[in-house]
């Protein structure tokens, strides 16, 4: 049997973060992404669109995370794509982040006073352009705590992407020790790297959050 | 596509779901229990009790629930604490749930005027009395909301419970598969099952919320 110092195990678990960092990264730019199609579509003037994107957000707000991973794992093959853990790990996050994200910016889109989406019409501005110039740069600026708020979600939920077989933190925990037969120090060891990289965003999202909106 | 085995899991579904809700009705119990024990420490306790419930909170927040499943039920025995998988599931989800619900509930109590306790004690009614019958029924009206999408959300979350073996619903899910080869039908199936039973608790809570607290509970 090969023995494992304190250093094999904290080694092997650092260079598995690395992919729980990059799963991170990955769903949230891409969630961010999916999530201002979503928004486009829920703070449209059409009913349907609203209707639609109110769907689409209830759906993944009202399911497990888990049963959306294992749809996209087993659902996607069906389409005749071939599809690898960290393939479905992505996508899955992808569209669980951009439910969540688009519904925190349609809540700052609403907070917005009638009165900007009037001003900007008699500058004789687009809708687009409204929103470009407009809407959202206050929507986002107004909402940046919940957001980051949900970035630090999202990295606790990479811990399940571990269970469609992707290789990451938690994955490699538990084939760790299934080697060294000591689970306290292992998840101990796991539960402590999730911290140091969540407890810096949830600090600095408490910080947004006490200096209030705007700059 | 085929749903040819569907009948037959009916069984195993419902027994799934039964458990399932068994898991969220104790968790919600003893979870908001433990919070309002945990935010009545941390407004009038002696320092360091304050200091460790702040502690508890950011370390259960800042960690994901699997690993703190995984902690509880493989780590702990190594300290010579051995809990069946579904007792280490319902500690996981009440300790993990009430580091969120420590801090609503507290908000909850602040939000009652001090009026309404000085009112009562004034009346003669006992500490106890005071707070059993005056500030809790009003604090719960006002966090009830928050509370209920707690739940809610607990509910989603206690899926990876199936991962220490306690025979919920994702649980059945992953033996029906294993037995049908159906994945996707199968996991699509439990998937609206999930979706089934969020709604309906959502729609109780608010039904239960209306009747207990009166009107204005949404």
């Amino acid at each position: 049997m090969i023995e494992f110092t304190l250093w094999d195990i904290v080694r092997n678990l650092l260079l598995a973060t690395r992919w729980t960092v990059l799963l991170s990264l990955a769903a949230f730019v891409g969630g961010a992404l999916v999530g201002m199609v979503v928004l486009f579509f829920r703070i449209s003037k059409k009913t349907w669109s609203r209707r639609l994107a109110s769907g689409y957000i209830a759906l993944f707000q009202g399911t497990p995370l888990l049963m959306q991973l294992f749809l996209m794992f087993f659902g996607l093959p069906m389409l005749g794509l071939r599809i690898e853990p960290w393939t479905a790990a992505v996508l899955g996050l992808t569209f669980f982040a951009s439910a969540y994200l688009a519904e925190i910016w349609r809540s700052g889109v609403d907070a917005l006073p009638l009165g900007q989406w009037d001003a900007g019409a008699s500058l004789g501005l687009h809708y687009l352009q409204e929103l470009r110039l407009i809407i959202l740069p206050q929507a986002f600026s107004i909402t940046r705590a919940p957001t980051v708020g949900f970035l630090v979600q999202l990295i606790k939920s990479t811990a399940l992407t571990s269970i469609i077989g992707f290789e990451e933190l938690v994955r490699t925990s538990n084939a760790i020790n299934n080697a060294t037969f000591e689970p306290f120090k292992v998840y101990g060891l796991v539960a402590l790297i999730f911290f140091l990289m969540c407890f810096p965003l949830t600090q600095y999202a408490r910080r947004l959050e006490r200096r209030g909106p705007g700059r | 596509m085929a749903f040819g085995w569907l009948p037959g899991a009916l069984g195993d579904i419902a027994h799934g779901a039964a458990t399932t809700i068994l898991l969220i009705a104790v968790t919600t119990l003893a979870g908001t229990l433990l919070s309002m024990l945990g935010a009545a420490g941390r407004r009038s306790g002696p320092a360091l009790l304050k200091q460790a419930i702040a502690w508890y909170v950011e370390v259960m927040r800042n960690t994901p629930f699997l690993v703190q499943l995984f902690f509880i039920f493989f780590g702990l025995p190594s300290l010579g604490i051995r809990l069946d998988p579904i007792l280490a599931a319902m500690l996981a989800m009440t300790l993990n749930r009430a580091a969120y619900t420590i801090e609503i509930v507290g908000a909850g109590l602040d939000a009652v005027p001090g009026g309404q306790t000085e009112a009562a004690l004034a009346l003669g009614l006992r500490p106890r009395q005071v707070f059993v019958k005056i500030v809790l029924p009003q604090a719960l009206k006002v966090i009830y909301p928050a509370l209920t999408s707690q739940i809610v959300i607990m509910m989603l979350e206690s899926a990876v419970v199936s991962q220490i073996a306690v025979r919920e619903l994702t649980y059945e899910a992953d033996m029906l598969q294993a037995r049908t080869f159906r994945s996707f039908e199968t996991y699509f199936v439990i998937t609206l099952v999930y979706l089934a039973l969020s709604m309906a608790l959502r729609r109780l809570l608010v039904a239960g919320g209306r009747r207990a607290l009166g009107a204005g509970v949404s």
